[in-house]
């Protein structure tokens, strides 16, 4: 277990974090006391009300309108006020502040893919900068799946064909993780991707360097980098086992059986579609699952994943 | 003490066509006791299963990810649909009822026989569906996933479409039953509470099963033809089908749960010899409860994307829910107070569910505050607090319901040691599977995660470690059952010194119920009227 966060809760790193826990906590306290109060009660007469006891046994009380008073007005006042804590900073939680910098998050199965501003794009990795507001506008391309960052104590559903929006700053570089919370199948524990918050120049230089990715590189190496960062990794295995999708291994240069029972060669062009039309031709014995890369990869991304599938004899 | 009676409900008549075609409604309440108990058995291995799969982190040890992804969702939708639902009402409700209100057997016999074949029928859909190609899609069958994965959704829906009807016709023929067949002179309020709970939990069925079975057959119909209603891309809102779901499965916590508060009310006046701390107050609080469940639906959906102001509305209400609970467990509290307790296996459950069912109800409060469910939403937080719910409150009330029946079942008595060891097994195997699951959700495990980060590891090996005993405490129970009804010491009539009408017959009771028209010479928690000495031993 993480030793840096609370005995319940995750460690603190952005600006709701610290509220969230003071709720928690109140109402983690105020419960106790009550579960104390019944528990012990309980285990008090249990005990000195059991059976067969040399004592007499007395009729006892059916009835007392104060005591009945009393403890329904305590825990109503209790709940009152837990309400609108609750809802105060929920509020908080669903309101970005103006000059929030706007992030696309789109989820997939089974991966995260986000949008920046200056039109850089990242898979499975938010770069975002310490202390500054980020606001996250959300939609899904097939089911739906949870946005949950524990550190930032955020959670929001993402949507096919509508969006949702969260918002967050953090309060400290880092690497965080971001979990899918709802739940899509048979990828949706595999949906983790990480938050790397930055700080702000370390930020400005990326997002200039992330639009020239792959520079001074061989075009293989890159691709190499690709399939795990644009999360091909996460049904396809380059061992020769199948995932979800076949392996990479060995299939360039060979004939593949495709699900309406004719065969294909594998070569360039053959990978291009696979990656920018995937249900155009289907590999037989898979699902027809594959989501698009259309839009999501460039073109020399595209040559950089073919380059490196092709090494993989 | 009268002697063990020579006719009984359990072999007269006799033959096997007599028992595929009764009436009795203590018979069809036992047909039912097997089948939920089956039902039971098969949940409860693939619990054991999903903790064996969780115990490691990296997946793989005993299934893939898809057949875990069915596995949990087999055992959510038979834990709730085959199991609890039906549990208290249909098994212990349908042997009780009519013997607490002195009457011969419930209003409609043969549509409760009708009720138990439906039953069996549905759940002849749901085990369809494990055979061929189970359902993965959670047993709350979100759309558009469950609208689109190949497994076989249908007949898991269909199934549960079918027990809905089941689950109707129950709570039908029991508010008639109550209604019209109480003895005369049994006011509303002489009424045994597990009355009360059991006509609670019947409104509910009877008005909010049909909604589910409607948004069921929509799903069927979306996924057969098309039709669009919950696809963004045709113009339908997979949000609604949320809101149509929770709509009845969030009274469906209350159909679970109350007849669960229903039976603590029985056990608890019983076992400390003790008229009940505020009769009425505890059946109000029912009603209350029944009523408000069906405006808090929207609190499953605080983070769906549902509009703010609804977040608040359904916030607040989720509150107001919480106090007639709240209002119970210290009436429970107070019957204990100058009581003669004794420490009868099914008290011990009644203790359990104090304990558990508190916790359950405590933990709620953070689920229902808006800006920490936001966080624990959708984590094991949710998972644990649900099953201190319905596991921790209602399947221990069910355990002690089933002990204090158990000799008017039969006739006879099981194993007082035996039943005392498998209460504190089950009771220390739950918390240590469940406590530290609120823990791992606070710190951020997601649910329905078929595999996890190391960090969690610790946490959901202690959790499996806990199944074991838990399952340890069941199998004992069942052999000491199982041993008892062949086996077991003859019953009385009345072993605990209970004063509703059921124990005025012998045990097991004679078909009819009442040989002669029983009369009513206490209210149901009169102890007040015995003498001292009775009490205390
Ligand atoms: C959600 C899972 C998933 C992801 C993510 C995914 N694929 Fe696929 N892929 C599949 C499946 C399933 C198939 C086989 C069915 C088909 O042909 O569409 C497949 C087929 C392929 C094929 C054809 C393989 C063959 O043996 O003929 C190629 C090439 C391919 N994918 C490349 C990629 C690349 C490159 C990426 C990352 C940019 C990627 N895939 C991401 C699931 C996925
Ligand atoms: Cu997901």
């Amino acid at each position: 277990m993480d030793t840096t966060g609370t005995l319940f809760m995750p460690p603190q790193h952005s600006t709701f974090a610290g509220q969230v826990d003071s709720l928690f906590y109140f109402i983690l306290y105020a419960s106790t006391v009550f579960f104390a109060i019944v528990v012990f009660g309980m285990i008090f007469f249990a005990v000195r009300y059991r059976r067969g006891r040399k004592q007499p046994v007395e009729a006892g009380p059916s009835h007392n309108t104060a005591l009945e008073i009393i403890w329904t007005i305590i825990p109503t006042v209790l709940v009152v006020i837990v309400f609108f804590w609750g809802f105060k900073l929920f509020l908080k939680m669903n309101v970005p502040p103006k000059d929030a910098i706007e992030i696309k998050v789109t989820g997939q199965k089974w991966f995260w893919s986000f949008d920046y501003p200056n039109g850089a794009s990242t898979v499975n990795e938010l770069d975002v900068p310490v202390g500054k507001p980020v606001k996250l506008l959300m939609s899904s391309r097939d089911v739906i799946h949870g946005f949950f960052i524990p550190d930032f104590r955020i959670k929001m559903d993402v949507v096919p064909n509508r969006y949702t929006i969260t918002w967050f700053e953090a309060t400290q570089t880092g690497t965080f993780n971001l979990f899918c919370t709802q739940y899509c199948g048979k990828g949706h524990s595999e949906m983790i991707a990480k938050v790397k918050v930055m700080g702000e120049r370390e930020y400005e230089d990326w997002l200039v360097s992330g639009t020239k990715a792959g520079e001074g590189m061989s075009l293989a190496d890159f691709g190499a980098k690709l399939y795990v960062s644009k999360a091909c990794a996460t049904c396809h295995n380059v061992d020769g086992t199948a995932n979800v999708g076949p392996s990479f291994k060995g299939i360039f240069e060979h004939q593949v059986k495709l699900s309406d029972g004719s065969s294909v060669m594998v070569d360039e062009n053959y990978i291009r579609e696979s990656i920018l039309d995937p249900q155009a031709k289907i590999v037989a014995g898979y699902q027809p699952v594959m989501p698009t890369f259309q839009g999501v990869l460039n073109d020399r991304e595209v040559d950089a994943l073919t380059a490196y599938i092709k090494t993989l004899k | 003490m009268e002697a063990v009676p020579e006719r009984s409900y359990l072999n007269e008549p006799k033959g096997w066509k007599s028992w595929v075609f009764t009436l009795d409604h203590k018979r069809i309440g036992l047909m039912y006791l097997f089948s939920i108990m089956a039902s039971f058995l098969l949940g409860g291995i693939f619990a054991l299963l999903i903790r064996l799969e969780l115990l490691h982190i990296g997946g793989k040890h005993i299934m893939g990810a898809e057949t875990y992804n069915q596995v949990f969702t087999l055992h959510g939708a038979i834990m709730i649909f085959l199991f609890i639902i039906p549990s208290i009402p249909a098994a212990l409700g349908n042997f009780v009822l009519p013997q607490m209100l002195g009457a011969k057997d419930v209003a409609f016999p043969r549509l409760n026989l009708a009720s138990f074949y439906i039953y069996v029928f549905g759940a002849f859909f749901a085990v369809y569906s494990m055979m061929s190609n189970a359902a993965d899609t959670g047993w709350t069958f979100y759309t558009p996933y469950s609208t689109t994965t190949n497994t076989a959704v249908i007949s898991m829906t269909l199934g549960v479409f079918i027990l809905g009807f089941s689950s109707i016709f129950t709570g039908l023929n029991f508010i008639v039953t109550v209604h019209k067949l109480r003895l005369p002179g049994m006011t509303w309020y002489k009424m045994p509470l597990f009355v009360w709970g059991l006509y609670a939990t019947a409104i509910i069925q009877v008005l909010a099963t049909p909604v589910l079975g409607i948004t069921l057959i929509l799903l069927i119909l979306e996924r057969l033809f098309g039709i669009g209603i919950f696809d963004p891309a045709m113009g339908g809102d997979p949000i609604l089908y949320q809101h149509f779901f929770w709509f009845y499965s969030h009274p469906a916590v209350y159909i679970m749960i109350l007849p669960g508060m229903a039976i603590i009310s029985e056990l608890i006046p019983v076992f400390a010899h003790r008229k009940i701390f505020g009769y009425k107050a505890i059946a109000y609080s029912s009603l209350a409860i029944a009523f408000v469940s069906f405006l808090v639906w929207g609190h499953h959906m605080f983070v769906s994307g549902q509009s703010q102001y609804a977040a608040m509305i359904f916030s607040f209400l989720t509150f107001v829910v919480a106090i007639p609970s709240g209002i119970k467990v210290f009436n429970w509290l107070a019957t204990l107070y100058k009581g003669s307790i004794s420490f009868a296996t099914p008290m011990l459950y009644a203790f359990s569910f104090l304990f558990l069912f508190t916790i359950g109800g405590l933990t709620g409060m953070f689920l229902g505050a808006l800006a920490t469910d936001v966080h624990l939403h959708d984590t094991y937080f949710v998972v644990a607090h649900f099953h201190y719910v319905m596991m921790g409150g209602t399947v221990m009330a069910f355990l002690g319901g089933l002990h204090y029946w158990w000799p008017k079942m039969w006739g006879r008595m099981y194993n007082e040691f035996w039943g005392k060891v498998s209460a504190v097994l089950v009771f220390l195997g739950f918390n240590i599977t469940f406590f530290t699951q609120f823990i791992l959700g606070a710190k951020g495990m997601p649910r329905r995660y078929y595999n996890y980060l190391d960090q969690y590891q610790p946490l959901h090996a202690y959790s499996t470690y806990g199944s074991w005993i838990l399952a340890l405490g069941f199998i004992i129970m069942a052999v000491y059952l199982i041993h008892s009804i062949f086996k077991g010491k003859k019953a009385s009539g009345n072993p605990w010194g209970g004063l509703t009408l059921e124990w005025t017959n012998s045990s097991p009771p004679p078909p009819e119920n009442f040989i002669e028209t029983p009369v009513l010479k206490y209210g149901p928690y009169d102890y007040d009227k015995l003498p001292a000495e009775k009490l205390n031993s």
